[in-house]
């Protein structure tokens, strides 16, 4: 049996359709990564399985729990690290991590024991007796970590994990979430808008407007976009597309940069395709597909499109935690 | 059972900030020791005896107990504004704990705190005449504790709504000093102009500091409770009925099913 099971769910805010028929299924100690831009539905999806927002329509279930009829059941069962800050920043790391025991029912003789676990885990215990106010931003994060962890969930759910973070910080906050995921063999089900930490899952669904546009492992979507990417500039960009489309037969892409192409084996295709354009070619490059090359050819724009935003909302974070 | 372990920890982390921010304490106290020493000391020799064996100091010191008690249990309710500012509430609304028990640890845990301030102000009952018994303190703290926990339930219903603490804040600057001021802790309600009588019968703290006033007079008068129905002036009239302290009691306690119900209702509709 899947662990998160979502068929045909939908979330309309009054006019606006945060997520669209959207279905598919998570199984036990996967981790599953929802990748897309903002605003394309990914936290509305997140909070309705969480139980924090009601689905229009559409079915959820969660560690076998309706989330709709079995609220508590299934709050129960997660851990939760959200996209903004959550915790009390004055009181102590214990003293959080007890009240979330308390919450989520971890029996008193078991409690201690356990809040040793999870801080160690994230190397936090020494400082399990300051106040989270002198924390920074990662160790916060990391005690949200181990705060979700404490009351052992079947799912962790991260929105966002490493928004706001510097990037020794993320590769940090990976190394012990991929831990995590071997020791305690925890499904996890996180939601970023960086490609790069799409790749950490094993299984990725593209979300765009509210709608899934592929789901598979990363490195299955980034095959699937036909090999190679190669960029060229050239003197006279038209000329040379249609030159290439004609003696080839693939597709080329024109933007501001100049052409991009897919071909299957990039290194041997080069010097043909330099001999073969008829005017001066002026640089020429070859590399791996992205996800973003994914998210490009699935939606017809780029995830970085929405970078301005991005950090508008990295800005808006860290405005809100100085607060 | 699970619904009251929700209580007692929503409850215990209040009193375990409250630990933590301990000048808090300070801060909640000093207004209403600044009102005693100024009020006090400025109009009791105009004011001279208002009944009795009753001097200003003796009829303002109860009330001024009321006014520390109605004042934090009030205000109290801006945790759950700060929470929601700096993200902690989600941590609660998504605990598998109900809404209305998140409510009542939270009004609960207001009136704790509120009726430890009013117990500090209360420590200087001797100066005022009024000697402290053990039983006597324990059954004032149970009228403080009621009192506090129906006005948190209405700065918990106002709280639910907020969705920044300068607009929680400024409404309840509103409706904090009209309360405190129309509830007679500075003058006695027996014998105003008919406009103020009306807002003064209609303002639910006038029901708790005048159940706080009785109950310590009462003390000191030593016919009783019923000897305060003599001191005219001071005594509260609902519809020319003369409130006993049962009958506040009564009041306070509708009043406080109906906030805290209504505080549970609200907070339970936000997704």
């Amino acid at each position: 049996m899947s662990i998160i099971e979502v068929e045909n769910l939908t979330k309309r805010f009054g006019q606006l359709t945060a997520v669209d028929g959207i279905s598919f299924a998570v199984e036990p100690g996967e981790i599953f990564g929802f990748l897309g831009p903002n605003g394309a539905g990914k936290t509305t999806t997140i909070n309705i399985l969480c139980t924090l927002l009601r689905p229009s329509s559409g079915r959820v279930t969660v560690a076998g729990y309706d989330v709709v009829h079995h609220q508590h059941q299934v709050r129960q069962a997660i851990g939760l690290v959200f996209q903004d800050p959550s915790l009390d920043d004055r009181l102590t790391a214990q003293e959080n991590l007890l009240f979330h025991a308390m919450v989520y029912h971890v029996p008193a003789p078991r409690r201690r024991q356990r809040i040793e676990e999870v801080l160690r885990m994230v190397e936090l215990w020494e400082r399990r007796h300051s106040v989270v106010k002198t924390y920074s931003g990662g160790m916060r994060r990391r005690l949200e970590i181990a705060r979700g962890l404490i009351h052992f969930p079947k799912v962790l759910f991260l929105d966002e994990p490493t928004l706001g973070l510097d990037p020794q910080t993320r590769n940090r906050i990976w190394e012990y979430l991929h831990r995590l995921h071997k020791e305690e063999g925890i499904t996890i089900f996180l939601t970023t808008h960086y490609m790069d930490e799409a790749e950490n899952a094993g299984r990725i669904a593209i979300i765009d407007q509210g709608r899934i546009v592929a789901l598979d492992a990363p490195e299955t979507l980034k095959r699937g976009m036909g090999g190679d990417i190669i960029s060229l500039r050239t003197a006279d960009d038209d000329r040379a597309a249609s030159e290439i489309e004609a003696r080839f037969q693939v597709s080329v892409r024109r933007d501001g940069a100049g052409l991009t192409l897919e071909v299957p084996h990039g290194d041997v295709f080069i010097p043909e395709l330099v001999r073969a354009v008829g005017v001066r070619v002026l640089s020429i490059s070859l590399r791996q597909p992205t996800l973003d090359d994914v998210f490009l050819k699935l939606t017809g724009r780029e995830l970085r499109d929405q970078e301005v935003g991005s950090m508008e909302a990295v800005r808006e974070h860290f405005r809100r935690r100085r607060r | 059972m699970k619904a009251l372990r929700g209580v007692y920890i929503i409850w215990y982390r209040d009193l375990l900030r409250l630990w933590r921010d301990k000048i808090r304490i300070v801060g909640a106290i000093a207004l209403p020791i600044l009102f005693l020493i100024i009020f006090g000391s400025g109009l009791s020799r105009t004011m001279g005896m208002l009944a009795p064996g009753v001097d200003f100091t003796k009829f303002m010191y109860p009330g001024i107990i009321g006014m520390t008690v109605l004042m934090t249990s009030l205000m109290s309710a801006v945790s759950i504004v700060w929470d929601r500012e700096f993200g902690f509430l989600r941590e609660v609304l998504v605990a598998p704990v109900s809404r209305a028990s998140v409510v009542m640890g939270k009004a609960l845990g207001g009136a704790t705190v509120a009726m430890l301030q009013g117990t500090i102000i209360l420590l200087l009952a001797p100066i005022f005449g009024i000697p402290l018994s053990l039983l006597f303190v324990l059954k004032l703290w149970g009228l403080m504790l009621l009192v506090a926990w129906a006005l948190g339930g209405l700065g918990i219903l106002i709280a639910s709504r907020m969705r920044s603490m300068e607009a929680f804040q400024i409404v309840m600057q509103m409706l904090v000093f009209p309360m405190v001021f129309l509830s007679g802790v500075f003058f006695p309600v027996g014998n105003l102009p008919a406009w103020l009588n009306v807002i003064v019968k209609i303002n639910p703290a006038t029901y708790g500091v005048d159940a706080i006033r009785q109950f310590m007079l009462g003390r000191i008068l030593p016919q009783g409770i019923p000897a305060v129905a003599e001191m005219s002036p001071l005594e509260l009239t609902l519809f020319g009925h003369t409130m006993s302290l049962a009958n506040d009691l009564l009041v306070i306690a509708g009043f406080g099913v109906l906030t805290v119900t209504l505080a549970m209702w609200s907070f339970g509709r936000q997704e």
